[in-house]
């Protein structure tokens, strides 16, 4: 565990001294601040609309921090040879999969933790209801979900040798299953055979990571979600994650480290 | 005498790439032996499996067939590199770490605990004359002083056997000296290093003892001031002559030229051609 951890602050050092997370997070907080400064039509539920947008710079920000950070981790270890004197020390394949799993994870848990702070701020002094136990299991269970893609990404570094074109087709992969993923069944009853049990297959087969996104319940105060499923989830996205790494390491493990 | 690094019949094959041969012997039935305290140099042109060689040593690449040890455990346990220090050739760190973050980062990798960590970063960082940027960003480095934060990272778990994959190579004449000076300094602390270059002259004065590889052989294997004895050439013209160069100098105008033999006395100082 002690490398897993070396390995992950390395990570961890690269988001915060790299520019990018900076400016999303300026981003996100000049744009809620900008519009929770005008008063449209004078309506009282207006915060609601702040705390939407809000939320949806967050889900973008973390997915582009997420997918960004996780893209180019092995592939920049190939290409600038750091992977070398890394593994010439007592060193796993394994442990490099996880190090980096669990910087990268670590890492974006962190800029979430600082983007659902600012969305507390926010929502809290405008609404005057502060909600601090749905916010954190809005918190979690994005936490949970940036671990599937993350360990996703981290599957993609390994089979494309580009991290831009990695971190493209990941972008298309998340976006299509928040948007389309929960439809995919009714989808299926509408196809002839085979390719209902090809689309039901796929349905069965992909991590559902549009369960995670419970915007909805905290923009209109819709109540704590019960800790139970808030459990079932934690282990679907870890069952999910720990299959897609264990698989990253199966390609890492027989992978040529020059690129 | 302890040998600390040894390779069995070591084979190394790999798919020929835009051919239809099928595959192709970088490394073929090897045998070597390095001994504790001793400088090995590891000689070869381009191509004739050096870093292969060394790749299986590191556990980078498994070999086809026989067996390579580090201090008597197979390279493929990852524990045989506990003792090892590596430098690769022309490695860029991570860019933004500075010098002393890298040392710690891999220092915690050998749990090596932190007064301990603290002490030695201080010490390899005087050896590597690198104090004055310790607190830099690596991205800010020339390519000499990243050559020689590799060499402190190398350092950093004071490893019994350092391998050093052309250590010298894309430096200027100082940065040279510098890489050498603390090679042979590493020698008199009776450390074992073992290492490849195409610099010659600095082989020749650094090195114990010397193997050359050609095409994936093992052409010659024995102590520096031997092979000199036993060729009456320096290691250059030793070097040329046993991958296949035919070493001639023209003496005068004209056709007539001198021998790989003859060229090795000291009034030859005249520009040799070399011929394949």
């Amino acid at each position: 565990m002690n490398t897993v951890f070396a390995l992950a602050t390395v990570v961890i050092k690269e988001l915060y001294r790299r520019k990018d997370f900076y400016v999303l997070f300026v981003m996100t907080a000049v744009i809620t601040l900008v519009m929770g400064s005008v008063s449209f039509f004078n309506d009282p539920k207006i915060v609601r609309y702040l705390k939407e947008i809000c939320l949806l710079l967050i889900w973008i920000s973390a997915l582009v921090i997420a997918i960004g950070t996780t893209a180019r981790q092995i592939p920049a270890e190939r290409e600038n040879r750091t992977i070398f004197p890394l593994l010439a020390k007592p060193v796993t394949r394994g442990q490099v999969v996880a190090g980096k799993f669990a910087g990268c994870w670590l890492a974006c848990a962190l800029a979430l933790l600082m983007f659902y702070v600012f969305f507390c701020v926010i929502s809290g002094t405008r609404e005057g209801n502060w909600s601090l136990l749905q916010n954190f299991q809005a918190f979690w269970l994005q936490c949970a979900m940036v671990g599937v893609v993350v360990a996703l990404v981290l599957l993609g570094s390994v089979i494309f040798t580009a991290p831009s074109s990695n971190a493209t087709i990941s972008f298309v992969v998340v976006i299509g299953i928040l948007l389309l993923g929960r439809h995919l069944n009714q989808v299926a009853l509408h196809q002839p055979e085979p390719l209902r049990t090809l689309v039901y297959t796929i349905y069965f087969l992909i991590p559902h990571l549009e369960w995670y996104d419970v915007r909805d319940f905290v923009i209109y105060d819709q109540g704590a979600i019960a800790w139970v499923d808030c459990l079932l989830a934690t282990l679907y996205a870890a069952v999910y994650a720990t299959l897609l790494l264990f698989a990253t390491w199966l390609v890492f493990r027989r992978k040529p480290l020059n690129l | 005498m302890d040998t600390i690094l040894e390779t069995k019949n070591l084979r190394v094959e790999f798919k020929a790439q835009g051919s239809r041969q099928g595959k192709k012997i970088a490394v073929n039935d090897l045998n070597l032996k390095v001994y504790a305290g001793e400088v090995f140099g590891f000689l070869g042109p381009n191509g004739a499996g050096k870093t292969t060689t060394m790749n299986v040593l590191l556990g980078f690449v498994n070999a086809t067939a026989g067996d390579a040890f580090l201090f008597g455990v197979n390279v493929r346990e990852p524990i045989a590199r506990q003792r090892i220090g590596y430098l690769p050739e022309l490695t860029y760190y991570y860019k933004f770490l500075t010098a002393e973050e890298l040392l710690r980062f891999y220092a915690r990798i050998f749990r090596i605990p932190s007064a301990e960590t603290e002490k030695r970063i201080d010490e390899l960082l005087k050896l590597v004359e690198l104090e004055h940027a310790r607190k830099r960003p690596i991205k800010t480095y020339s390519k000499g002083m990243q050559q020689r934060v590799g060499l402190a990272q190398a350092l950093i778990n004071d490893p019994d056997l350092l391998i050093l994959d052309e250590p010298t190579s894309g430096l200027d004449p100082l940065g040279r000296m510098k890489v050498r000076e603390i090679i042979q300094r590493l020698k008199n602390e009776g450390k074992t290093v073992f290492f490849s270059s195409h610099e010659l002259g600095e082989v020749e004065t650094v090195c114990d003892r010397v193997a050359i590889i050609n095409q994936g052989q093992l052409k010659v294997e024995g102590r520096v001031a031997d092979l000199v004895e036993q060729y009456q050439a320096n290691l250059e013209m030793i070097f040329l002559k046993i991958i296949g160069y035919d070493v001639q100098i023209p003496m005068a105008p004209g056709p007539s030229a001198t021998t790989l033999r003859e060229q090795h006395t000291p009034k030859m100082q005249q520009t040799t051609a070399l011929h394949s």
